[in-house]
């Protein structure tokens, strides 16, 4: 699985509240909830993400509530990955469990700039940055969310050991 | 074996002798709660994989997050959660007028005891750690597959501990306690680790305390906060509880992190700037810059919206009235809290205050409803996140603060020391 995109970039700290505010989660329409992407901290960003674009952002990416209304909001608004230092754990769970995907990349973070080209190749954990011609390595998924994520979400996961 | 808190809780709960921290287990779960926001999205998740929850007992829905319903959308997510909980014939029926905070109600009705696996589809579930619980914010399809199987994945966790020494101040709590740590080691200070909270200072903390401490674990990004099983945490279950409960202590040669020597008698009257909770200033270093004026005050929520909270604000605003320029909104966090402040009078001196004395929900604090703030805006407010845009506009501001510090500044219109307010 890859991804390519141009490269939106966020600073630490990232909070579930700016990702998608409390005030629009009387929904959990992906569609609705994707149209408020990102308003608090950036309202220009709806207008400006495309399919794929790729999300970069410092430390402690999702912090906050456990809404995964937050995660399901960016993907939904088109964005194909988010690379972050780090990530809060309830997010970092939200995001595996909807097959969205998200990487740690703290040199990838510090270099790619906003506007940058970039391309991952998720089987490898590589990143290419095609604008500056770089290559970071983010860190792998350990096998059991390989399995998950393979299985396309928890639910999946969970129906398939079911048998 | 050599095993925090945590991790004994977690390996029992995975039916193995040992966890070590970073091992990927499967727990089975002691209680699955989820709320009128994160319960609804979970509901056609949870039929792709059930018919039946897995234990009607241990499945709690709780309607507080945009109750009494603000719109027509919030209406029916209460509805689908009231539905499925009749349909599903589930224990506990939680609804407005006679429940409230998730938080809150969870331990009142002893639904939640030490030594249990918890998960709670809203960030701030890792509260129950406060009797000696494992109980961990999690998402929505994490909830559903706990609501399904009863089981879910964890990550065990490391820990930092936190060896508490000595006695609060007056005019000084658990709020205090918990911003200044944060403030300390950062938001992301506990990222993916437990905070285990240890030392002779513990009996000194109320159960109220440790619950508001537990509360804002997940704000320094902490995975749970827990504290040991003392005379006070066995006396408050007795009272709250039927439920047979287990007491986890950690090995005496377990390994932390970090250990972090907490002196509470120096503790200060503590408040977090905008925007984040670890933005923490004392209390002496606010009394030396220019006064920062407000508009409202927030004394509830999951965070400081418990019986004694209410008592130490009241104290303060006794006989007093709230500054002209200033609004307060009072909100008890359960129905059993509300009445207790009508018998103790508390009710009448925030009602004659000026305060406006709400019914339970989590409205104000995350900006849904019952006091949303205005462009410029600023509130001292006892919840537990000030995060850009959280409690209404985006330029709006929040100064986290204890329920002491909030009533201080309710009656001085500025952010006020309640150590002197309060004499």
């Amino acid at each position: 699985m890859k991804a390519n995109g141009i490269v939106l970039k966020y600073g630490d700290n990232v909070d579930t509240d700016v990702i998608i505010p409390a005030r629009y989660l009387n929904s959990f329409d992906a569609k609705e909830l994707a149209s408020h992407a990102m308003v608090d901290i950036d309202p220009t960003f709806v207008e400006r993400v495309n399919p794929g674009d790729i999300m970069v952002a410092g430390k402690n990416f999702g912090c906050g509530s456990s809404r995964e209304h937050a995660p399901l909001a960016l993907k939904t608004a088109g964005v194909s990955c988010v690379i972050a230092k780090s990530f809060a754990r309830i997010f970092y769970r939200n995001s595996i469990n909807i097959g969205f995907a998200i990487l740690e990349c703290e040199e990838a973070a510090n270099d790619i700039d906003e506007g940058n080209q970039v391309e991952i190749d998720f089987d490898t954990g590589k990143i290419y940055n095609l604008t500056k011609n770089k290559e970071y390595q983010a860190q792998p998924f350990p096998e059991f969310l390989q399995k998950m994520i393979q299985a396309n979400g928890l639910v999946n996961y969970v129906n398939e050991k079911k048998g | 074996m050599s095993m925090t808190m945590t991790q004994k809780i977690l390996a029992d709960h995975a039916e193995l002798k040992e966890v070590v921290a970073g091992q990927l287990i499967e727990a089975k779960l002691d209680v699955v709660m989820a709320n009128d926001i994160t319960g609804p999205m979970a509901l056609p998740i949870f039929n792709q994989m059930a018919d039946k929850v897995f234990d009607k007992d241990k499945v709690v829905l709780v309607p507080d997050h945009f109750t009494p319903n603000k719109d027509i959308k919030s209406a029916e997510n209460s509805k689908a959660i009231r539905e499925f909980s009749k349909n599903q014939c589930l224990t506990y029926h939680m609804e407005q007028g006679k429940c409230g905070v998730e938080h809150a109600i969870l331990p009142e009705m002893g639904i939640v005891v030490a030594g249990e696996c918890i998960i709670g589809a809203d960030s701030h579930t890792c509260t129950y750690g406060a009797l000696g619980a494992f109980s961990t914010g999690v998402g929505t399809t994490d909830i559903a597959t706990g609501m399904a199987t009863g089981q879910l994945w964890f990550k065990v966790p490391s820990a930092i501990q936190f060896v508490l020494k000595g006695k609060l101040p007056p005019y000084v709590s658990g709020k205090d306690v918990i911003l200044h740590i944060i403030g300390r080691i950062g938001v992301d200070g506990a990222l993916y680790k437990s905070m285990e909270f240890v030392g002779e200072g513990v009996k000194e903390l109320s159960m109220d305390d440790r619950f508001t401490i537990c509360n804002m674990a997940i704000e320094a990004g902490a995975k749970n906060g827990i504290f040991p099983v003392d005379e006070q945490t066995r006396e408050y279950m007795k009272k709250h509880s039927t439920k047979v409960f287990k007491v986890y202590e950690a090995d005496e040669d377990a390994l932390y992190d970090d250990v972090i020597e907490i002196d509470l008698s120096k503790i200060v009257p503590t408040v977090a700037f905008p925007h984040l909770p670890g933005n923490a200033h004392t209390m002496d270093e606010i009394n030396e810059n220019e006064k920062i004026y407000i508009d409202q005050v927030v004394i509830g929520s999951c965070t400081n919206g418990r019986l004694s909270d209410l008592r130490k604000a009241a104290a303060i605003l006794k006989g007093k009235k709230v500054a002209d320029h200033v609004r307060v909104m009072v909100v008890p966090a359960t129905q059993k809290i509300f009445v207790q402040c009508i018998q103790e009078g508390l009710a009448e001196i925030f009602v004659e205050a000026g305060c406006a004395l709400n019914t339970p929900s989590c409205g104000p604090c995350m900006g849904g409803h019952m006091g949303v703030m205005a462009k410029g805006e600023k509130c001292v407010s006892t919840t537990n996140r000030n995060f850009v845009g959280r409690m209404g506009d985006t330029e709006s501001l929040i100064y986290l603060a204890s329920p002491e510090t909030a009533a201080a500044s309710a009656i001085a219109g500025y952010i006020a020391d309640p150590r002197k307010e309060g004499k």
